[in-house]
């Protein structure tokens, strides 16, 4: 019994065809959008590569390109296939290719969806790559005399004025970090060797925090120094201390940035992936109605199309066991003439006489 | 003698019609062009209108968008001129407007050209406007109090962390200026009663910058206070620390980013109205060659196309000329108190028939 069975004349079958057509040349156009979500994506991953501790969650660009270059071939070959299926003899050169085409394009649109899913499972190692990567670049902020990290105060002072956002969760993490440079500390002024010996790391801690942690909306000049001290600043009131600096951690800024760009291209790759699906449908009604067409042997005829020959169980049966008898004449079975039982002499079967 | 006489056979004027069609629906593309290019202009500046001190420099978007609007309107109308222009029957509709059309487009081209000359020379007034308007917005940083005022701190800031710029022409303008407002002096302070009243205006000036002038290129933490004072911090000589702040000033920043704009702009709307004045020649020339076929009577035969039909000399004289009657019908002649029949000598008898001639009976005609 036939899954989706549908009856075509030969008009709707050309229809069909050149409907086909078209979509197919609309699908290598969503192949092509993908290539570029996925380059943006890359693109903006890139830049603030710095702060990421691992570069692991490329592989989700790098994947939306590769399915879109590999959409624009399939659909453009698609396009082809459909455009002969019109007629029936052009059909003849394409019916050894078509199977296999469409289990292949059935799996390729299982990428998509791959990719689609990707894109919204990535949040959690987004997450621990920006508070290891945050953490890095916050402890190097003083290495500008060092290469390999000398770009990193310049990085994390963009990052922090162009996100508004202050540290790693908060801009007290500021205070456990020396980002100032031993290089600028009067060794000889006691107060800082005072300061340096109480840590027990020999770091100099303060309560202050960069210039690119202060906020423009603050309506009075940024208090940058003495933070966890209110009292020291002439009517420094809750108002005013909430206002003062970004308040936001840079981790959530980022997650955030990537987490809303992430979403668009995610549902922008599940319509894609609902489109591709449409189109393989329509491939497979196309074939399976030209075949039987070729079968009944009348091009003019009304044939039958159908989305699988028998149903979901019989056809998932019939594939396993060509798969399981793949994998028998795989098995080491060294002469398959041994132990083959010869029809005995006397039980040879007389000619039958050929009636002309 | 007919300056630049060009001789077109039937199928040339065809063709230059067709191309001038062409070119008309192109011009009306670099009509939207030159609109949108206006638009641009003119959000850009209101912008920062804020940073600008109240000079009208919105004349020269205003004039850019003008001119976009009105290169379309007319380039669409050439279109339909054009197009019909290949039928010489089709041709005698538009035959009474193309004189008036050609004139019209000539002088728009010229509004093309001051259009682009007014892009260049806005310069100097934006830069007048850019210098006072920073320094009012530099003296009113602290009033985040006051309407009116109290977005401007936001402003600057923006300003110097997006342009990468300090003060009006550099750090030192913070020097003359009270930036810290008096709700947030602690006036139990010694030095900072002592600072106030060291000034003659009262006003509280430091050797300090806001935090928005902070150079993010510079390898040290930002020294924002104390900046002229060498021995205020460890191994830092203010002389030649280039690094710290930002060493450029506002107004030269915002002056060089408009000016590149404008100079782009500038650009365009030139090459804009070197197309506007092909394309207008080439009409000029399709509109005397077909007049001149409708002179010849047959619609298939060579005609002579021309730019002028004297020289240059006499046209301009002709046009003068034409230009002094139409001034002086309109002069009025105050000797015989505007009326023009006073005094006016009769240059021949009226003949009214012969005198003392007795009236003849009448005959009845039926």
């Amino acid at each position: 019994m036939a899954v989706g069975k549908i009856t075509f004349t030969k008009t709707e079958r050309e229809k069909l065809a050149e409907v086909l057509w078209l979509l197919n040349w609309i699908s290598v156009v969503t192949g092509a959008i993908l290539f570029g979500l996925g380059l943006f994506l890359k693109i903006e991953i890139q830049k603030w590569q710095e702060v990421m501790s691992e570069q692991g969650i490329l592989y989700v660009p790098h994947m939306l390109i590769t399915t879109g270059l590999a959409a624009c071939g399939i659909n453009y070959l698609g396009s082809k296939i459909c455009l002969d299926c019109a007629d029936t003899n052009k059909f003849l050169r394409w019916k050894l290719v078509m199977m296999p085409y469409i289990v292949c394009t059935f799996f390729f649109t299982a990428c998509v969806l791959a990719g689609a899913l990707m894109c919204y499972s990535i949040r959690s190692q987004l997450e621990e790559a920006l508070y290891l990567g945050l953490r890095n670049t916050m402890r190097f902020y003083k290495d500008t005399d060092t290469p390999g990290r000398c770009y990193l105060k310049k990085t994390l002072d963009l990052l922090q004025i162009q996100f508004q956002c202050c540290g790693n969760t908060d801009f007290r993490d500021w205070f456990q970090i020396q980002w100032i440079s031993s290089r600028y500390l009067d060794m000889t002024n006691s107060a800082v060797v005072d300061r340096v010996r109480s840590n027990v790391e020999g770091k100099y801690l303060m309560d202050s925090v960069p210039f690119s942690c202060c906020s423009t909306l603050s309506s009075r000049p940024c208090i940058q120094h003495n933070l966890s001290n209110p009292g020291a600043h002439a009517h420094y009131d809750e108002q005013s201390q909430q206002l003062n600096l970004w308040r936001r951690g840079c981790q959530q800024a980022l997650l955030d940035h990537y987490t809303g760009i992430m979403q668009s291209i995610g549902l922008t790759v599940l319509l894609i992936w609902l489109f591709e699906l449409l189109v393989l449908t329509g491939v497979r009604y196309l074939q399976t109605a030209m075949e039987n067409v070729i079968r009944l042997g009348d091009p003019d005829s009304e044939s039958e199309g159908w989305i699988l020959e028998n149903s979901l169980a019989e056809t998932a049966c019939y594939n396993f066991s060509i798969i399981k008898s793949l994998g028998k004449c795989y098995q080491a079975d060294d002469d398959p003439n041994i132990n083959v039982p010869t029809a005995a002499a006397g039980q040879e079967v007389p000619s039958a006489q050929v009636t002309s | 003698m007919a300056v630049l006489k060009v001789k077109f056979t039937k199928t040339r004027r065809d063709k230059l019609a067709q191309i001038l069609w062409i070119l008309n629906w192109i011009s009306v593309v670099t009509g939207v062009i030159l609109f949108s290019l206006g638009l641009f202009l003119k959000v850009e500046l209101k912008k920062r209108e804020d940073l600008m001190a109240e000079k009208d420099i919105q004349y020269v978007p205003n004039m850019l968008i003008a001119v976009g609007l009105i290169a379309c309107a007319i380039n669409f109308l050439g279109g339909k001129i054009c197009y019909d222009c290949v039928d010489s029957s089709k041709f005698l509709r538009w035959k009474l407007i193309m004189l008036p059309y050609i004139v019209c487009t000539f002088f728009f081209t010229l509004c093309v050209l001051v259009g682009a000359l007014m892009c260049y020379s806005m310069h100097w007034e934006l830069e007048e406007a850019l210098n006072l308007g920073l320094m009012q917005a530099m003296r009113f940083y602290k009033d985040t109090d006051m309407p009116g005022r109290c977005f401007l701190k936001h402003t600057v800031d923006t300003l110097q962390i997006q342009f990468q710029c300090c003060g009006n022409s550099g750090y030192k303008d913070w020097f003359h200026i009270q930036w810290i407002s008096h709700r947030y002096l602690d006036m139990s302070k010694k030095e900072v009663v002592d600072r106030l009243r060291s000034n003659v205006e009262g006003k509280y000036l430091m050797d300090g910058v806001p935090f928005s002038c902070c150079n993010i290129n510079s390898p040290r933490p930002c020294i924002q206070q104390q900046i002229t004072n060498n021995s205020a911090h460890f191994n830092y000589e203010h002389q030649t620390e280039d690094q710290n702040l930002w060493m450029k000033g506002c107004r030269q920043a915002l002056l060089e980013y408009y000016t590149h704009i404008m100079q782009s702009i500038g650009l365009t709307v030139l090459i804009t109205w070197l197309f506007e004045l092909s394309v207008l020649t080439g009409v000029r020339y399709l509109q005397t060659s077909l007049e001149n076929v409708l002179r010849q009577g047959d619609p298939d035969s060579e005609s002579d196309g021309w730019l002028l039909e004297n020289s240059l000399m006499e046209t301009a004289r002709t046009n003068l000329s034409i230009i002094k009657s139409l001034g002086k019908s309109n002069q009025i002649n105050t000797a015989n108190n505007g009326d023009p029949n006073i005094d006016v000598p009769s240059t021949s008898k009226a003949h009214y028939g012969p005198d003392n001639v007795p009236p003849k009976e009448k005959m009845e005609t039926s």
